[in-house]
């Protein structure tokens, strides 16, 4: 068997196989129960670290440090 | 290390200086000219240095690496204006054909100006506005400073290197003729250094992460990053003819070689202009929103849908040529799928603002955004539509290919990296917010009607002009001939320039805007013991 045929042959069956299991995992993956409160700590990431290590010197009156508190409830579809 | 980096510079200054002579064509000579005088200065800046003792300066490991995103924000506008002028020209040469001056020949003609203009609107805008955002995005998602040091630095001066040698190359008519992919080998070679510099800065800083899990847009931009890497190695993969000349060959030909280059097309617009922006997109429109994306579960679908299906679409550019019906089959039905994950990304983002729709009627920025998914859900629509067989018959090698593109890279790519940059500029430079809002709303509704003229106009003449190659009479021959249509088009051509020239001026707006912003230096109060009760310094 030449190589085209066998590499085709391979990518046919195996390997998209390999490939629709993966991917229907990271589906299924996606909407674990379990995994519920890791979904929501990581949606919230944006708002931590915004600049949490600057060091604020608050010298002047227009300084873009304002403590940012940032509270969700009634969030069901994380 | 001062000397080893004196040696270094000074043998690329050398073989600089040996290429400048020796080199077979002109693209080549001034490039290697223009290495030469680099290298050289770099050499005596070093050399200066020397033995000097270094002073500390402030502490930097306690901050994020803002420096470098600084100027990736004020690149990204400079290339912006320079893409958006030349494609404006253009538009124009179009239209009054005299504008291509006889005294510029051939540098400033069309055929060289056009690849100028989808590179610097491309690769110099959209890589830079990608390359700070997700410098931005990645230190502020894991809770550390960028990785590398000053590699960062090196990645930022380095794309800029690549984006003149490219953009001269251009001019001086050094090209490999891939759409997209025009610079020659050496540039090529320099892009792949800077790109794994890239790739190592970013993953670097996601494995140091003080965060538990990475977030979902750093998952999109490293997408964007590795698969770009990929693209560009595979489809750059020629034997240059002369080491002193820039004239390359390709190692693939014929429909191999069509196939490559449209699977790198595509997956251009797929990883570079898409990937790369809905990096953006999941941490931007929160932010900007003050609330967390609507769906997490969808994010992880959407991304994972997108990278799958997105990097076979690539043969529904070869319709109806040499290449194998299965595989331009193949390549129409992964687009059509296509168009779910991404019509999830844009419900995702829009929904994003469920509860919050209250703040588009005062936040120009959000307004932004919102227009920006808007145009991506359209032409994320548009797209799939026209990779079926039958309407691409219609639509191919006509002008609606031109608006299609556009309705994405002015609508999505454009407004969401606007929106970004005035999200950044007053972050960055410790400003409250820009420094005319209402230059804000002028901005996007110049924008807005500049990309409505566009793509209305291009979808005019592209279907026209489509209609008007099939046309056959009654005995079977061509009605019109090719110049019927283009003197058919003239209206149109006039209409899509005057959209530019909108464009354009709404992003001359943003320049000034972002200008001021950055110049208007509040004074530091500082209150006097006495008075301590009545000026407070804000926290």
């Amino acid at each position: 068997m030449d190589t085209y045929s066998l590499l085709r042959q391979i990518a046919d069956s195996w390997v998209l196989l390999a490939m629709f299991g993966f991917f229907m995992g990271t589906a299924i993956w996606a909407f674990l129960p379990s995994q519920s409160r890791a979904r929501q700590d990581a949606a919230m990431i944006p708002f931590r670290d915004d600049d949490a290590k600057a060091p604020c010197k608050g010298t002047c009156a227009t300084c873009a440090c304002a403590p940012s508190g940032y509270t969700f409830e009634d969030k069901h579809n994380v | 290390m001062d000397y080893v980096k004196l040696i270094l510079l000074g043998l690329v200054t050398l073989i600089a200086a040996i290429a400048a002579s020796w080199g077979h064509d002109l693209a080549y000579q001034v490039h290697a000219f223009l290495i030469m005088v680099i290298a050289f200065a770099m050499f005596i800046w070093v050399l200066r240095n020397t033995d000097e003792p270094r002073q500390a300066g402030p502490a930097q490991d306690g901050i994020y690496a803002d420096g470098v995103i600084r100027a990736g924000v004020i690149a990204t506008a400079f290339w912006g204006i320079a893409g958006f002028l030349v494609g404006t020209f253009i538009a124009f040469q179009l239209a009054f054909p005299a504008l291509n001056f006889d005294w510029g020949q051939p540098f400033t003609n069309f055929g060289r100006l056009r690849p100028l203009h989808t590179s610097a609107v491309i690769f110099a805008f959209g890589g830079n506005a990608l390359i700070a955002t997700s410098f931005y995005v990645v230190q502020r998602t894991s809770g550390v400073r960028l990785w590398g040091g000053r590699t960062g630095w090196f990645v930022f001066w380095g794309y800029q290197l690549f984006i003149v040698l490219a953009a001269t190359g251009y001019l001086l008519g050094s090209t490999q003729s891939k759409e997209y992919a025009e610079p020659e080998w050496y540039v090529d070679l320099w892009l792949t250094v800077v790109w794994l510099a890239y790739l190592a800065v970013f993953l670097g800083t996601i494995i140091k992460r003080r965060e538990k899990h990475i977030y979902v847009a750093n998952w999109f931009y490293l997408a964007f990053i590795i698969t770009v890497a990929m693209l560009h190695v595979v489809n750059n993969l020629s034997v240059p003819v002369s080491i002193w000349g820039s004239k390359s060959v390709q190692v693939f030909s014929g429909v191999q070689d069509a196939m490559t280059q449209w699977w790198y097309g595509h997956n251009a617009v797929g990883f570079f202009l898409t990937a790369g922006f809905l990096g953006m997109m999941y941490y931007f429109v929160p932010k900007q929103a003050g609330r967390p994306v609507y769906s997490y579960k969808l994010s992880i679908i959407h991304f994972w849908a997108l990278i799958f299906l997105y990097i076979w679409a690539g043969p529904h550019h070869l319709h109806y040529t040499a290449l194998p019906d299965w595989a331009s089959t193949l390549g129409m039905v992964f687009s059509i799928i296509l168009w779910m994950p991404s019509w999830g990304g844009m419900i995702n983002g829009l929904m994003t603002l469920q509860g919050a729709w209250d703040k588009l009627r005062t936040d120009p920025i959000l307004r932004m955004f919102v227009l920006s998914l808007g145009f991506y859900g359209m032409s994320t629509f548009e797209g799939p539509m026209m990779s079926i067989r039958a309407v691409n018959s219609l639509s191919h090698y006509t002008d609606w290919t031109i608006g299609h593109v556009h309705s994405g890279a002015l609508g999505w790519n454009g407004m969401i990296t606007f929106a970004c940059l005035y999200f950044l500029t007053p972050k960055l430079w410790g400003r409250k917010q820009m420094y005319s809002m209402s230059a804000i709303s002028w901005h996007f509704w110049l924008a807005t009607l500049g990309i409505v003229l566009y793509a209305a106009s291009m979808w005019v003449t592209g279907i026209m002009e489509g209609l008007m190659w099939r046309e056959v009479d009654d005995q079977g021959f061509l009605v019109n001939s090719f110049a019927d249509t283009v003197s058919a088009k003239f209206p149109m051509y006039v209409v899509r320039g005057l959209g530019g020239v909108m464009f354009l001026s709404g992003a001359l707006i943003m320049v000034w805007n972002m200008w001021m912003t950055i110049r208007g230096a509040q004074p530091a109060t500082a209150a006097l013991p006495g008075a301590a009760a009545t000026a407070t310094p804000a926290e």
